[in-house]
């Protein structure tokens, strides 16, 4: 019976085994994978142990950790309340989101660049501490921007945002409806914070979705701009012509596109790119499209940033799509940002921001230096070309079509005037199938020194560009302007 | 049994090894509570001389009692079991009794103490002597053989009855008498394997020899037990599929016993037509059941497909309205928690204290593995799994020393079920096989798991003695009368 006793020992041995093996891979192989698992909500409580670093916005912080009287945890505020609740975010127990999130190694002083740093405050004792984080947000811009954007968005949905051309830096992300981060971080009452955070999750109008940078949308006639880049890309000019009836009869069938305006765009003889912008014509922008044909609006799309990522803005951003047109059909439609066309509010404001530093298009940032907590500057940001999306000519000549945009007798956005400074601007109205129409206006000004580039966007406005975006447009542009 | 002289152990008693281990094992329980406490208050635990105390008392008098009257015993399973007794005490001290030293920590209306543990530790150790005291010869348990079968089966059964029985997350293994609750599954076990010990010594030559063979043209594939002789799997697999799989939910224990049935089964015949057979049989039934067990269907998702968010039931899943299986079923949080402590303790862990386990569902009972996982780290969690396997290993070398067939089965079963029971166990929290529920032997808190733990050590103690003791020398002086060893 020794045999059979013998197997049986060997058989539970190789049992242990298995375990053995197993728990080798789970702690020393797959461990980093396991901390790192987004269902981790491992530490969370010793988060808030941590003197997280503030967040500066123009040298006021707006979010800064205090400790709990009679605690070791520490509280964060916020004192803006709302307002910075997008592109912010917040810190509690679910996870920091948006630049909370994003530059939480600074925050809490767990980076490896404040390594040293925090090895020097052991040694002296004194308590480790985070990183300030400070924005390039412009606290005017921004007010002004939600102030705007609220009063204008029928469907109480929208976003704005606004980027300094010549950097990339981005003055303002407004996203509505947004929510107030006190009501979701008070460490005082947890049970309600997260009674408001699961409320908030579940809301169908989502407000914890950051729709500057995370919802796309179709961005409409806005898109005209780039479809008429890549005409003059293409060897047209401002001034070159081609067919704009009232309808279009599309290549494949199916319902004929018409104007928005129901008329022809010049009165039924071929019209320029200019004019069609000004009018925001969608016949000869169609016939544009199908002109260039898909590969060549692709790679103007391409250019401006659409499909290509856009890594350390740092907030995580969603890609904008100009997938290649299937046929036809669809490119004629992509053609005037219809179709399978869709773009965040940032893109768009890329878009409008590399028109108006002469065709280049600079990598938007929002964060723009990081300091230890000696006020020493640890990381910071330089401004970086992001591409060169169209030369110099084709930007001033799209610059005078779009400037007709606000300030030509037939101009589609008038609503984005600003007194004494011109303004280069494309309204957009986007067609949604089953629900009302998405608002656009992109805009930069003054046209002949840009200083801040913008897109709105009213998510199922059910009103035109011109007067339903174009005025939050305005009011923080001017809030730049006039600082 | 020829072969058994060259397996014999040499009669020697090694009591003071025993001792140095025994002190390095409570030594050990004692550095955890007070890393522990150190962890929490900075202090030396207020109570530690309330546990250490009775702790190595009661392992110093249990040592001492071997010394008397098993002297010949096994000079590793002491020390083993008090190790892994002893840190399973300390862990519990560090979820339960720790937190409540800092005001910030305590949690209002707690109960629970590690202090429950040492006492049915002490209770436990006390039936522990009482059977190696008592039980001189354990070939006498082979006589009754039958009636042990009754008991297990009426053991297992006990839960079923409306009143006495109740279920503990789904599993009706639970009974309560009125005073205390136990879980009659645990003695059962032993008692199963009893029965099977003796009745396989007396039936090992039908279930071993005669056998019909089964062919494909001239070549002879498998070798199958008759019809008839097949009747004890039959019911084996019968019990374990309807009662314990279908009526209890009791999958955990359900796994563990065919298991033991099928090792015993082999180690009476050494033919492998019986595992084929039961394996067979079992999984078979397994597949046959799987759409119309719930239970049963939940466990194996959430361990196939555990980090799938809709399993998981992640912030996103649970904000959205649609009918996710982990709001219909049941979620992996558990098993995945669990994963994310042993993760979280990488090679050397966080230090006793030092980490989260008390978010950990179920920490004190089947996850107080991971516990150890995160704290102790995959150092201290391989030293826990030798610690377990030294323990088998010493038993199944018990099983190739013994005489006596009824011995072997006997000491080869207890030794494989602690074994298995490992496996299962621990297997289960750490996703090897699907989560089923049953208790790490001497680890895990609860009285019943603790006890029939003792119980199988207080067996294998007798055991190794009866077998390492020098044979009998005839007296000479007194002419031609043997002695004959009792």
């Amino acid at each position: 019976m020794n045999k059979p006793i013998r197997r049986l020992a060997l058989f539970s041995l190789a049992l242990f085994g298995v375990l053995l093996l197993n728990v080798t891979w789970i702690q020393a192989v797959q461990a980093q994978w396991l901390q790192d698992h987004e269902f981790n909500r491992r530490g969370a409580a010793e988060q808030f142990r941590v003197p997280r670093g503030p967040i500066l916005v123009a040298n006021e912080q707006i979010a800064y950790s205090e400790l709990i009287e009679g605690s070791t945890q520490y509280q964060r505020f916020y004192p803006a309340g709302d307002l910075y609740s997008h592109p912010v975010g917040v810190f509690n127990p679910f996870g920091p989101y948006g630049v909370e999130r994003a530059e939480n190694s600074f925050l809490d002083g767990s980076d490896n660049r404040l390594l040293v740093r925090n090895f020097l405050d052991t040694l002296t004792g004194s308590e480790q501490k985070g990183a300030t984080v400070a924005l390039t947000l412009n606290p005017d811009a921004q007010q002004a921007g939600l102030e705007a954007i609220k009063n204008n968005s029928p469907s109480g949905k929208g976003a704005a945002v606004a980027l300094d051309p010549s950097t990339g830096a981005i003055l303002a992300a407004v996203s509505i409806p947004n929510y107030d981060p006190a009501a979701v971080s008070d460490m005082s009452d947890t049970t309600k914070s997260v009674e408001t955070w699961d409320s908030l999750n579940s809301n169908e109008n989502k407000p914890l979705l950051n729709r500057a940078f995370n919802e796309l949308y179709p961005p409409g006639s806005t898109f005209k701009v780039v479809t008429a880049a890549a005409a003059l890309e293409n060897g047209e000019t401002i001034d070159s012509t081609i067919d704009a009836p009232e309808t279009l009869e599309m290549p494949n069938g199916g319902p004929a596109l018409p104007n928005a305006f129901g008329s022809a765009c010049n009165g039924g003889a071929p019209d320029s790119i200019a004019h069609s912008l000004e009018r925001s014509c969608n016949t000869s922008m169609a016939n544009w499209a199908l002109k260039l044909g898909g590969t060549a609006m692709t790679e103007q799309a391409q250019a401006f940033g659409f499909d290509s990522g856009l890594p350390g803005v740092p907030v995580p951003v969603e890609d904008s799509h100009y997938p290649p047109p299937t046929d036809d059909n669809d490119l004629a439609r992509s053609g005037i940002g219809q179709g399978s066309v869709q773009a965040t509010p940032l893109q768009m404001a890329m878009v409008a921001g590399g028109i108006a530093n002469g065709g280049q298009v600079m990598k938007p940032y929002m964060v723009s230096e990081v300091l230890g907590p000696d006020a020493a500057e640890i990381a910071s940001t330089s401004p970086e070309v992001y591409s060169q999306a169209v030369s110099s000519s084709t930007a001033n000549q799209l610059t005078e079509a779009m400037i007709l945009v606000t300030e030509g007798a037939e101009g589609s956005g008038t609503g984005g005037q600003i007194p004494g400074i011109q303004v280069a601007g494309k309204t957009g109205t986007a067609e949604v199938s089953g629900a009302q129409t998405h608002n656009w206006f992109i805009s930069f000004a003054p046209a002949d020194d840009p200083q801040v580039a913008v897109a709105v966007v009213i998510e199922n406005g059910g009103g035109s560009g011109g007067t339903l975006a174009a005025p939050v447009a305005k009011a923080i542009m001017e809030a730049v302007i006039n600082e | 049994m020829s072969e058994g002289l060259t397996t014999a152990l040499p009669p020697v008693k090694r009591r003071n090894a025993e001792l140095v281990m025994l002190l390095l094992a409570i030594g050990i329980t004692m550095f955890a509570m007070i890393s522990a406490g150190l962890a929490y208050t900075g202090e030396l635990p207020p109570s530690l001389f309330m546990y250490a105390v009775p702790f190595a008392g009661m392992a110093l008098l249990a040592h001492v009692f071997i010394r008397f009257f098993a002297p010949y015993a096994d000079p590793l399973l002491l020390p083993l079991a008090t190790l892994l007794n002893g840190l399973g005490i300390a862990m519990l001290w560090r979820i339960l009794d720790a937190p409540q030293l800092v005001p910030e920590f305590a949690s209002e209306g707690a109960t629970e103490s590690s202090m429950t543990q040492l006492m049915l530790t002490a209770g436990s150790m006390v039936v522990f002597a009482g059977i190696v005291f008592f039980l001189k010869e354990p070939r006498t348990l082979q006589r009754y053989p039958y009636l042990i079968g009754l008991a297990a089966v009426v053991l297992l059964l006990l839960p079923l009855l409306p009143g006495l029985g109740f279920s503990v997350n789904g599993a009706r293994q639970w009974i309560n008498l009125g005073f205390t609750s136990l879980q009659p599954s645990e003695f059962a076990k032993i008692a199963l394997v009893i029965f099977l010990a003796g009745y396989m010594v007396t039936k090992r030559d039908v279930l071993a020899l005669v056998s019909k063979p089964i062919k494909i043209g001239p070549i002879k594939v498998l070798e199958l037990p008759r019809m008839r002789d097949m009747a004890p799997m039959a019911a084996m697999w019968g019990f374990c599929i309807i009662v314990l799989v279908i009526l209890m939910n009791d999958l955990g224990t359900s796994l563990l016993l065919f298991g033991t049935f099928l090792a015993m089964i082999y180690v009476a015949t050494q033919r492998s037509s019986w595992i084929i057979l039961g394996l067979t049989a079992f999984f078979g039934a397994c597949a046959l059941l799987y759409p119309f067990v719930p239970h049963f269907r939940v466990r194996m998702i959430t361990w196939l497909d555990a980090f799938n968010p809709d399993v998981y039931c992640s912030d996103a899943v649970m904000a959205s309205a649609d009918e996710a299986f982990c709001k219909v079923s049941g979620t992996s949080q558990q098993l995945v928690g669990g994963l994310f402590a042993m993760g979280e303790g990488g090679i050397l862990g966080a230090g006793l204290g030092g980490g989260e386990v008390r978010g950990i569902i179920e920490v004190q009972n089947d996850f107080i593995f991971t516990a150890f996982g995160e704290e102790l780290g995959l150092t201290g969690v391989m030293v826990m799994l030798m610690a377990l396997a030294l323990l088998a290993q010493r038993g199944m070398r018990i099983a190739l020393a013994s005489r006596e067939l009824f011995v072997k089965m006997f000491a080869s079963g207890i030794s494989f079920l602690i074994a298995f029971q490992t496996f299962v166990v621990i297997g289960g929290v750490t996703r090897v096989i699907p989560m089923t529920g049953a208790t790490i032997p001497f680890v895990a808190k609860g009285g019943s798991a603790l006890l029939s733990s003792w119980i199988m050590l207080a067996l294998l103690v007798r055991m190794s003695n009866n077998a390492r003791k020098p044979a009998p020398v005839a007296i000479q002086d007194e002419g031609a009368t043997q002695v004959i060893s009792r």
